[in-house]
């Protein structure tokens, strides 16, 4: 059985994914309240891991809410906390209760979240995550023992388009195409001249590329993560134009420069779709594709 | 040549750890600790003012030379009138100076440093780890640079999405060991080495606790012997 997401991918119409992170706590009805309003709005949510290793209720928890509710989920799993064997067992977990896209990577590093002296696992790169999904595919384990049932998913991964030095990253993309992957939603992109850059180059290769967008909330925030987030680059001329926004009015900003860009992507096809990250400001996401011009993507 | 790294244990730490002994010997080593300046003469001296502040009694102290040694034995019996009087050792080597001395002294044993890792003198006073011991080496395909200790998630495939400018996303005092061996492959012309896709490591290289028995031939010779006569 073909994922809804994949269909949308293979389709060739312009694809929408975006990003909703588990709450910390087991009181779901933000994330529930978040997928009601976006699950017929986009093509798929991606339901974070643990980000940026801070423990949280579990992707593979939120995927399954999606699904009850009737969306379509991108599990995103890290190497980060289980296994191989762990890893497996949750691939197979996920798939019973419907789950059918997975975005494989890596994991930040444990340092970086709010258990710092937890044991980091990184049994399994993101690399080797998407192999051993294909693998599982075949009927196989990573020991080499039978699987009873099939199992089979649309598994992704993501690069970092500026990434400094590009080189290794786009070793390591390749990898991950060689791994199998079908789709890559990509780290924020702001400037997308240097984007066209890397997408002349991605398009030698059998895989959907969903440009990452970041909506910058303001300029200090904009400031963090040009300090902070390996391979986020803010040109001067976006955080310029959001200082500049009138007092209360740096969402909106935002929300203008997100859909210009989703904008600009779309209309001038410089590739797939794009992964909307709209960080804790979830329910704006309707608003970018409408400024975008990108409405209601599963019926375009 | 390979050093044991060591720091000092945090001070709540080893006050809590001495708290039941009132008196203590004190040991360092004049080996690595004396290199990383943590359990040399100066540090041992330091040690005992400190413990004589905190109102103990220092019932001797002394500097071995190797405490991994299994010869550190024979040098304390020197000192064995004031190791007697102690209720405990406190030992300022790495890890394995504090086990070679528990393994054969019945004593108390306190170690008053963390052993960190087993590193390499890189520069004056500067200290890198190099292996960490997994077994199944694979740095005849990663340019001689080691990324299953370098690297901090020990990646095999390439680096992580949080490298940035050659440096790790942990620290940007450590550099990124897949931009190392990046550009080491590139310039050896193997940069078709980290293409390839590697597997899932083997972590059962020597499972833990690592043991190990030189061979001799005529144990060979007679286990083949065994064999013959079984089969």
């Amino acid at each position: 059985m073909v994922s809804e997401f994949k269909k949308a991918l293979v389709s060739g119409k312009f694809v929408v994914t975006c990003e909703l992170a588990p709450p910390k706590g087991a009181h779901l009805d933000k994330m529930t309240h978040h997928i009601d309003l976006l699950k017929d709005k986009v093509d798929a949510m991606n339901l974070t891991d643990h980000q940026s290793s801070v423990m949280r209720f579990p992707s593979l928890g939120g995927a399954i809410l999606v699904k009850e509710k009737g969306g379509e989920a991108i599990l995103q799993m890290t190497c980060r906390d289980r296994n191989r064997m762990a890893l497996q067992a949750d691939l197979l977990f996920a798939w019973s209760r419907g789950v059918r896209n997975v975005l494989c990577l890596t994991g930040d590093s444990v340092m970086l979240g709010d258990h710092k002296q937890a044991k980091p696992v990184f049994d399994l790169d993101s690399s080797q995550l998407v192999a051993a999904i294909r693998t599982m595919e075949k009927g196989k384990d990573l020991g080499g023992n039978d699987l009873d049932g099939e199992v089979s998913f649309c598994a992704g991964a993501i690069v970092t388009p500026e990434a400094d030095p590009l080189e290794p990253q786009l070793i390591k993309f390749e990898k991950k195409i060689d791994a199998g992957a079908e789709f890559i939603q990509t780290q924020a992109v702001y400037d997308m001249d240097k984007f066209k850059t890397f997408m002349d180059y991605a398009r030698q290769f059998p895989v959907k590329i969903l440009a990452g967008i970041i909506l910058l909330t303001s300029a200090p925030m904009a400031r963090f993560m040009n300090k902070n987030i390996a391979g986020v680059n803010v040109p001067q001329n976006l955080i310029d134009e959001m200082a500049a926004a009138p007092k209360g009015g740096a969402l909106a900003k935002g929300i203008e420069i997100a859909g210009r860009m989703v904008r600009q992507i779309h209309e001038e096809k410089i590739c797939d779709g794009v992964h909307i990250m709209a960080i804790g400001k979830e329910e704006t996401v309707p608003d970018i594709m409408a400024a975008a011009g990108v409405v209601r993507a599963t019926a375009s | 040549m390979i050093r044991s790294i060591t720091q000092p244990k945090p001070e709540e730490e080893l006050n809590r750890l001495l708290a039941d002994f009132n008196r203590i010997f004190i040991i360092g080593c004049g080996t690595c600790t004396t290199l990383t300046r943590t359990g040399g003469m100066e540090q041992v001296a330091a040690m005992k003012e400190r413990l004589c502040q905190a109102g103990k009694m220092v019932t001797g102290q002394t500097v071995v030379p190797v405490a991994c040694d299994n010869l550190t034995l024979e040098m304390m019996k020197e000192f064995d009138a004031g190791i007697q009087q102690a209720s405990a050792l406190l030992v300022m080597s790495c890890a394995f100076g504090v086990q070679t001395l528990a393994r054969q002294i019945q004593k108390n044993i306190i170690p008053a440093l963390d052993t960190l890792f087993i590193g390499k003198e890189t520069a004056v006073g500067q200290f890198q780890e190099i292996c960490t011991q997994c077994g199944t080496c694979i740095i005849g395909e990663t340019g001689g640079i080691c990324p299953v200790t370098s690297c901090h998630k020990g990646l095999v495939n390439g680096p992580c999405g949080g490298t940035d400018k050659g440096k790790c996303e942990i620290d940007k005092n450590k550099d990124c060991a897949w931009t190392l061996i990046y550009h080491r492959l590139k310039a050896l012309d193997r940069l078709d080495t980290m293409r390839r896709l590697f597997g899932p490591r083997n972590y059962l290289g020597e499972p833990k606790p690592g043991k190990f028995e030189i061979k001799t031939e005529v144990d060979d010779h007679q286990s083949n012997r065994f064999l013959k006569k079984d089969g």
